[in-house]
């Protein structure tokens, strides 16, 4: 099973949770059994089959964008890390 | 190669054509009667130098400019020895200026005087002797000025102890200036200790006024001034903390049409701004002015930290290349924040500002970190430049932006261009 980290703004579709558990041996495969679980964070993380703009997808700390993008291969011990963009600072 | 070419000024002056030698020639009639003369560079003493100088010889300075910074002669040109053929024609334009060069000893300036001749400055004589000697004598001298004064030294005697400040990096603090967007939550941690250490210049964009509900964590205001605005309750708290900050009040809100203004004077652009819409107004015209941005924001108890430098490493659009749609940004005014979350962020934020200041450690270039409160644990993501960042890829680059900057970022990552 692969770890994927649950950024703040995603946790109310993760029930809270900040860790949660997926498997797959692809990208693709893992995001597929997280949205079985946590069927919200599909059109959060996704547009249309493809990696939302506004979100960023790391294995460990490599994006997967300049790796194989959705067809990546994940391995059991790697971390998945989903991170949108944070609006920021605070007045 | 006739020397010399320069007949005498003025009666005075003649004795020093008579005392100037070719090397190896001590009959000072003899260099006007050869015609043959080998290329030998010409050479004064010491005091005949101090002659020559008061006779209106201009000075060059041939040594290197941290010797330049140790003392020099007053109105004297420096052009390194390295530099000779490439700059000398632009500084002297005229060819026929009589030329006082030197160095420390009279080695490299020997040296200079041979290659001047050959492009054809055929009035430059070097000094042969040490500028102890020339100070000795009489001659004009500017020491250094001191770097810090005696309060200074005091303020700030226990960072000087470090290695990578001392009293140059001190100088380099107080001469630095660095721009915070926002005086809230992120800005109060990096403003205090950024004054405190001395960063002398402080400029602070901010146009909202002090609410009793900023004061659980934007630790620059006061109970006392609520109601007053942001940059002057931060103006306030940063001159009481250390009086010889110039705090500068940018009492407005960063959009399109003022940020190249605002930013323009700053070396570190410090970003705790609360909405997507100036983070990419920001980022776009740092990207064009290669103003460095230290990157915080934060969302309940998750904090992230990164520092974009252009050209040298990834810019918040090669993050994320679109403006995220509002319904995708919260406003952390609905999600709430504990004060500390900022303090630690907007101190991490301060300690990247402090290393590109002084050129010093691994700025958070191309790496972004994630900071969780409540599990105190920190990681670290790769952010790569994107070739087809529409801010700072490949086009940009072809069209000639950031050449410049991409070629001296390879050794120092870390440098920030002074903009004074």
């Amino acid at each position: 099973m692969t770890s994927v980290r649950i950024p703040p703004v995603l946790r109310d579709s993760t029930g809270g949770a900040r860790t949660v558990t997926a498997s797959g041996g692809t990208v693709a495969e893992v995001l597929g059994d997280l949205f079985e679980h946590s069927p919200a964070l599909r059109e959060r993380v996704t547009q249309g089959g493809e990696l939302s703009p506004f979100v960023n997808v790391y294995i460990n700390d490599r994006d997967v964008r300049y790796l194989e993008g959705l067809d990546t291969p994940v391995g059991a011990d790697d971390t998945l890390i989903l991170l949108p963009a944070m609006a920021g600072g605070l007045r | 190669m006739t020397a010399p070419a320069q007949p005498p000024a003025g009666g005075h002056f003649i004795s020093i054509v008579l005392t100037t030698h070719s090397t190896g020639n001590e009959n000072p009639h003899m260099s006007q009667q050869q015609t043959t003369a080998r290329p030998s560079p010409r050479e004064v003493t010491v005091i005949d130098a101090l002659r020559l100088a008061d006779a209106g010889y201009r000075i060059l300075d041939v040594r290197q400019p941290l010797e330049w910074n140790d003392g020099h002669i007053p109105d004297a040109t420096l052009v390194p020895l390295g530099d000779l053929l490439a700059k000398i024609e632009v500084q002297v334009p005229d060819k026929a200026t009589r030329l006082l060069v030197h160095c420390a000893v009279g080695a490299r300036s020997a040296r200079a005087v041979a290659a001047l001749q050959t492009l054809g400055y055929s009035n430059a004589v070097s000094m042969r002797g040490t500028l102890k000697e020339w100070r000795e004598l009489g001659g004009a001298w500017e020491a250094p000025q001191p770097l810090l004064s005696a309060d200074q030294l005091r303020r700030y005697s226990r960072q000087l102890l470090i290695p990578e400040v001392g009293q140059k990096g001190q100088r380099t603090l107080l001469d630095s200036k660095v721009l915070l967007i926002g005086a809230g939550g992120l800005g109060s941690p990096s403003a205090l200790y950024l004054a405190a250490s001395g960063v002398g210049t402080i400029g602070l964009v901010d146009d909202d006024v002090v609410e009793e509900s900023n004061l659980q964590r934007q630790v620059l205001h006061t109970t006392d001034r609520v109601g007053v605005p942001k940059t002057e309750s931060a103006r306030i708290s940063i001159n009481a903390l250390n009086p010889e900050i110039r705090v500068i009040e940018h009492r407005e809100r960063l959009v399109a049409a003022n940020v190249e203004r605002l930013i323009a004077d700053y070396d570190v652009i410090v970003d705790g701004t609360d909405n997507f819409d100036t983070r990419y107004v920001l980022n776009d015209a740092a990207v064009k002015l290669r103003k460095p941005i230290v990157h915080g924001s934060i969302y309940r108890w998750d904090g992230q930290v990164t520092t974009f430098v252009p050209f040298a490493g990834p810019c918040y659009r090669c993050m994320y290349p679109t403006q995220p749609p509002d319904e995708l940004a919260p406003a952390c005014s609905v999600a709430g924040v504990l004060g500390v979350l900022p303090g630690i962020v907007g101190m991490l934020q301060a300690n990247e500002v402090f290393k590109l200041l002084l050129s010093v450690g691994e700025p958070l270039v191309g790496r972004l970190l994630l900071f969780d409160a409540l599990s105190t644990t920190f990681d670290e993501v790769k952010v790569w430049r994107d070739p087809a960042c529409p801010a700072c890829g490949e086009a940009v680059v072809a069209a000639g932006a950031g050449r410049s900057v991409a070629v001296v970022a390879g050794d120092a990552v870390g440098a920030v261009a002074r903009s004074s």
